[in-house]
C-alpha cells in the first residue's frame, strides 16, 4: 500500500495520488477507463457491484451533455483510485463541502469499473415525443422489454433513462463511485432506483473459479469468456453497420437488467435430486448430469430413466445456444439480499445482467422460452426489469457516449 | 415441487422399501466401516468392492466409470423385488444409495444404459444384532393409503364438476351476486387436488392462469379471467364482458374441468407422489395464497389456502401410518404443526367462507406465513420418510 504521497500531502494514503499509474498499490487492481469498449463488461467480474439507473430531470441537451462530461471525468479519475473531484475528500476549504464524499480513502481503486448506458427514454419521452433531437438515432432494439410471464414488475426497480453499472472488488468502492456520480448528476438527473449486488455470480474469464448463486448451484459455467474473443465479437458487441440508424452504437452493447427475487425458503425444502433435475447439473461439481465435469458439454439426448437424463424443462437445455439459434450472452450478474420481506423471507436473488449485441435475438427470446417452459421459474419471481444500450468506448479526451451527440 | 409424472408412474415400480439416495460425498474413514460398500459401474463390468456385510445400514457408493447412464439396484433373493435403487447415474458421476438391509440372500446389479437384467452379483448380508425393524404390514399400508389417495382426488373431481356447472350457468346467465359466492367454493375442490391438476401442463394454464403468467398476445382463459370480470372494482378502464364472451370463457372452463376429470378417473399413485403432493400444496400456499397473490381481484385467497391445506392433510394422513413406523418424531411434529395452522385459518372463518385477504391485518398475514413455514419445513421431509 506505498502510495507516493507527495503532491497532495496526506491525502488518501494507500490510494495512488496523482497520474502516476505505477504508483497503485497493485497493478491488477486497476483497469483502463477508456479504450475500445467499455471497461466492466468483458473485465473479469469483480466481487461487488452498485447498479443505478437515472431519469433525466433537465430538458437541456447541453446540460446532458454537460453532465456525460463531468461523469466522464470523475469516473476516469475514480477507476485510478483518485477522488471523484480534483480536490479531494480532505485537501479543500473548510467553508466547503468536500468535492468526494472521503469513504473510499485509504482504499485502492479496487478493480473498480464504471459503465454507462442510456436508455430508451434518454429518446422519447412516455408519448413518443422527442427529447433531446436525439429519436432519429434511437437504436432499433432499445425500446421497453415486453412483459414476460412471472413478471411482477416494481416500477421503482425498473426502467431509468441512464444507467450506471459500478463493479469494484471492494464494496465501498462501488458505493463511493455511485454516490459521487449521483451527487455530480443533481439537477440534472435524479436516482430512480440502485441495487447492490454482494457477490459476482458469474465469470467472464477463463482465469476465474465459477462463483455460486443463492440456489447454491455454479452460475456462468457456460458464459462467454473475454478469451473467446470472435464470441465475443459476434454475441456482445454491435457490429459496424447493423443498425443504419444507430451507427453511433458500433462496438458498443446491449445491457438486460433483471431484478430476480428467488421463494429462497421454498427452494431450501427441494430435495437434492429435484434441485439437480431443475438446473441439469450436479449441485457438487456442476457437472451436467448426463456427466463428466464442470466444463464437459451437456449430452441433451443422453436417456435417463424417465426421459432425457437432462430433463426437457432443465434451465440448462432451455437456455442452451443449441436451442437457441446458437445465440450466447456475456452475463454479468451479481447476487443480491435486500434483507427481509414483511413476512420475513429473504428479498433475496439475483440481480441478472446480461450484455448482447442485440436483445430481440439474444435476449428476448431466450426469456420467452424460459418463463414458460423452465423447472426453475417456480422458484424466481422477477421484480425489476430494464434495458439499456451501452456505448463504444471513450477515447482520449472524449466523453461516454459522445457518438451520438456528434 | 417437481410435478408429479403420473403417467410414468404407471409403468415404472417405485421401490417402497429404503431408497435413500445421496450424493456420494468424500469420507476420510468410509473404507474402515464394513458396511461401505462401493460400487464401480463401466459399460460391462459392476464391481463391488464387499460381497458381505453385516445387516444394518448399508452405504453404496455408486461410481459410473462407463459411458452411458447407468442405474444400481440391490434385489431380494428372488431375483425380482426391488429393495433399493438408484437411477440416473451419469458418466464420471457418483451417487450414494443408503438401505436398511436385514440378513438375508440379495443381488447387486448395475444396469449400465438402463436396459436388460443387469449385470448381476450375489450378495450376503449376515446377521449383526443389528437388525433393522421392517413390519410385515408394511405393504398393507401402502396399499391402503393409495387405494384412500385415488378415492379422495376423485371424489374433489367429482364435486369440482358439479360446482363448476353450477358456476358457469350463474355466470353466463348473469347471476353475479350468486357467481361471486359460489366462486371460490367451486374453487375449494380445485385447489385441494391441484398439485394433480398441475401435472396436466395443458390443462392448468388454460384453467388457472394469472393475467401476469401471459406472454403478450396470448389468450386469457380460465378462473381468473371470470374472476376479473366478477369483481373489476379494482381493474383500470375494465370493459365487461359481452353475454356472448362470458359464454365463450364459461362453456372453454368447464370442457377443461370435464377433460380433467375424465384425465384424473384412471389415476393411479405411488406414496412418495402423495408425499410431494402434500409438500407442493403448502408450496403453492407459501408462494400465492399468503401473499394474497392468487385472487387478486376477488380476494378469496383464503378459500385457496383452506383447500390447498386440507389437501395437504390428507395425503399426509394417508401415509401417516407409514410414517409412524419410519419416524414416529416427524409424524407426530406435523400432526401438531397442521393443527396449529388450522387454529389460526379457524379464525378468520366467518358465515360465509372467510375474511377476504384484504381484510387481514400485517399481524394476521405475518401469523399465517409463520405457521405455513413451521408446517413447510418439517414436510420437506415427508418423502424421504415414506420411502425409508
Amino acid at each position: 500500500m506505498a502510495a507516493a504521497g507527495l503532491a497532495a500531502g496526506a491525502f488518501a494514503a494507500g490510494r495512488a495520488t496523482g497520474a502516476e499509474t505505477d504508483a497503485r498499490p497493485d497493478a491488477r487492481a486497476a483497469y483502463d477507463f477508456r479504450g475500445e469498449h467499455q471497461a466492466g463488461i468483458t473485465t473479469p467480474a469483480q466481487d461487488r457491484l452498485h447498479f443505478a439507473a437515472f431519469d433525466v430531470t433537465t430538458d437541456s441537451r447541453d446540460e446532458l451533455v454537460a453532465l456525460l462530461t463531468a461523469w466522464t471525468e470523475a469516473a476516469d479519475r475514480m477507476t485510478r483510485g483518485l477522488s471523484a473531484g480534483e480536490v479531494g475528500p480532505t485537501q479543500g476549504s473548510v467553508n466547503l463541502p468536500p468535492d468526494d464524499t472521503g469513504e473510499a480513502i485509504g482504499l485502492s481503486a479496487s478493480g473498480l469499473t464504471i459503465t454507462f448506458g442510456f436508455g430508451p427514454g434518454l429518446f422519447r419521452d412516455e408519448d413518443g415525443k422527442d427529447r433531446f433531437g436525439l429519436a432519429d438515432r434511437q437504436p432499433k432494439a432499445l425500446r421497453t422489454l415486453p412483459h414476460f410471464p412471472a413478471d411482477v414488475l416494481d416500477p421503482e426497480k425498473s426502467y431509468g433513462d441512464l444507467c450506471v453499472q459500478a463493479c469494484a472488488d471492494d464494496p465501498q468502492v462501488a458505493v463511493h463511485a455511485i454516490r459521487n456520480l449521483a451527487r455530480i448528476g443533481f439537477g440534472t438527473v435524479a436516482v430512480r432506483w440502485s441495487q447492490l449486488g454482494f457477490g459476482r455470480t458469474s465469470t467472464t474469464s477463463t482465469s476465474q473459479s465459477t462463483p455460486r448463486n443463492l440456489f447454491g448451484f455454479k452460475d456462468g459455467t457456460a458464459n462467454i469468456k473475454s478469451e473467446e474473443t470472435k464470441d465475443v465479437d459476434e454475441h456482445v458487441w454491435v457490429a459496424s453497420g447493423a443498425d443504419a440508424k444507430a451507427d453511433w452504437l458500433a462496438g458498443g452493447s446491449y445491457l438486460v437488467a433483471r431484478r430476480i427475487n428467488m421463494h429462497i425458503e421454498i427452494w431450501d425444502r427441494q430435495s437434492l435430486g429435484d434441485q439437480e433435475d431443475f438446473v441439469g447439473r450436479t449441485k457438487d461439481s456442476g457437472a451436467p448430469l448426463s456427466g463428466g465435469t464442470e466444463f464437459t458439454e451437456p449430452d441433451f439426448t443422453m436417456p435417463g430413466s424417465l426421459g432425457h437424463i437432462i430433463p426437457d424443462d432443465a434451465h440448462i437445455r432451455l437456455v442452451h445456444p443449441d436451442f437457441n439459434n446458437g445465440a450466447r450472452m456475456l452475463r454479468r450478474g451479481y447476487n443480491f439480499v435486500d434483507g427481509s420481506n414483511p413476512l420475513g423471507g429473504l428479498d433475496a436473488g439475483l440481480f441478472f445482467i446480461a450484455y448482447v449485441c442485440d436483445p430481440d435475438t439474444h435476449f428476448i427470446p431466450i426469456q420467452n422460452t424460459m418463463a414458460k417452459q423452465d423447472a426453475l421459474m417456480e422458484y424466481l419471481k422477477v421484480t425489476g426489469s430494464a434495458l439499456f444500450a451501452v456505448p463504444p468506448g471513450i477515447g482520449p479526451g472524449e466523453y461516454v457516449g459522445q457518438s451520438l451527440f456528434t | 415441487m417437481r410435478k408429479p409424472l403420473l403417467v410414468a408412474a404407471l409403468l415404472v415400480a417405485t421401490p417402497f422399501f429404503a431408497a435413500c439416495t445421496e450424493n456420494a460425498k468424500d469420507g476420510g474413514d468410509k473404507a474402515a466401516d464394513a458396511r461401505t460398500v462401493s460400487v464401480t459401474s463401466t459399460d460391462d463390468e459392476c464391481k463391488v468392492s464387499a460381497a458381505e456385510v453385516p445387516s444394518g445400514t448399508v452405504t453404496f457408493d455408486v461410481t459410473n466409470d462407463g459411458s452411458q447412464v447407468t442405474e444400481f439396484y440391490l434385489l431380494g433373493e428372488d431375483g425380482l423385488r426391488i429393495v433399493a435403487e438408484v437411477e440416473n447415474v451419469g458418466p464420471q458421476l457418483s451417487r450414494q444409495l443408503v438401505v436398511d438391509a436385514p440378513a438375508g440372500s440379495y443381488f447387486t446389479a448395475c444396469k449400465p444404459g438402463m436396459k436388460g437384467d443387469g449385470i448381476r452379483g450375489d450378495f450376503m448380508v449376515t446377521k449383526s444384532g443389528e437388525e433393522p425393524t421392517v413390519s410385515a404390514d408394511d405393504q398393507a399400508l401402502v396399499d391402503t393409503a393409495l387405494t384412500n389417495y385415488a378415492a379422495y382426488v376423485q371424489d374433489q373431481s367429482d364435486q369440482l364438476v358439479t360446482k363448476t356447472e353450477e358456476f358457469v350457468k350463474l355466470y353466463k346467465a348473469g347471476d353475479d351476486d350468486a357467481a361471486r359466492t359460489l366462486y371460490p367454493e367451486a374453487r375449494t375442490h380445485w385447489e385441494r387436488i391441484e398439485t394433480v391438476a398441475e401435472s396436466f401442463g395443458d390443462l392448468d394454464p388454460l384453467t388457472d392462469a394469472r393475467e401476469a403468467d401471459l406472454e403478450p398476445g396470448e389468450k386469457w382463459t380460465g378462473w381468473h379471467r371470470i374472476e376479473k370480470d366478477l369483481w373489476p372494482e379494482l381493474a383500470e378502464n375494465y370493459k365487461q364482458l359481452t353475454p356472448k364472451q362470458r359464454a365463450f370463457y364459461a362453456d372453454d372452463l368447464m370442457k377443461n374441468i370435464t377433460t380433467l376429470d375424465q384425465r384424473v378417473q384412471g389415476l393411479d399413485y405411488t406414496v412418495d407422489q402423495i408425499a410431494n403432493g402434500s409438500r407442493g400444496l403448502l408450496e403453492e400456499v407459501a408462494a400465492g395464497k399468503v401473499t394474497g397473490e392468487e385472487e387478486f381481484w376477488s380476494h378469496t385467497d383464503l378459500w385457496d389456502f383452506q383447500a390447498n391445506v386440507d389437501g395437504a392433510r390428507v395425503g399426509f394422513e394417508g401415509v401417516k401410518p407409514i410414517v409412524e413406523q419410519s419416524d414416529p418424531e416427524l409424524a407426530k411434529t406435523l400432526t401438531t404443526r397442521f393443527a396449529d395452522l388450522q387454529t389460526l385459518l379457524d379464525a378468520q372463518k366467518t358465515d360465509t367462507g372467510f375474511t377476504f385477504y384484504d381484510d387481514l391485518t400485517p399481524d394476521e398475514v405475518q401469523d399465517l406465513a409463520n405457521a405455513v413455514n413451521a408446517l413447510s419445513e418439517p414436510l420437506s421431509q415427508l418423502t424421504a420418510a415414506v420411502l425409508s
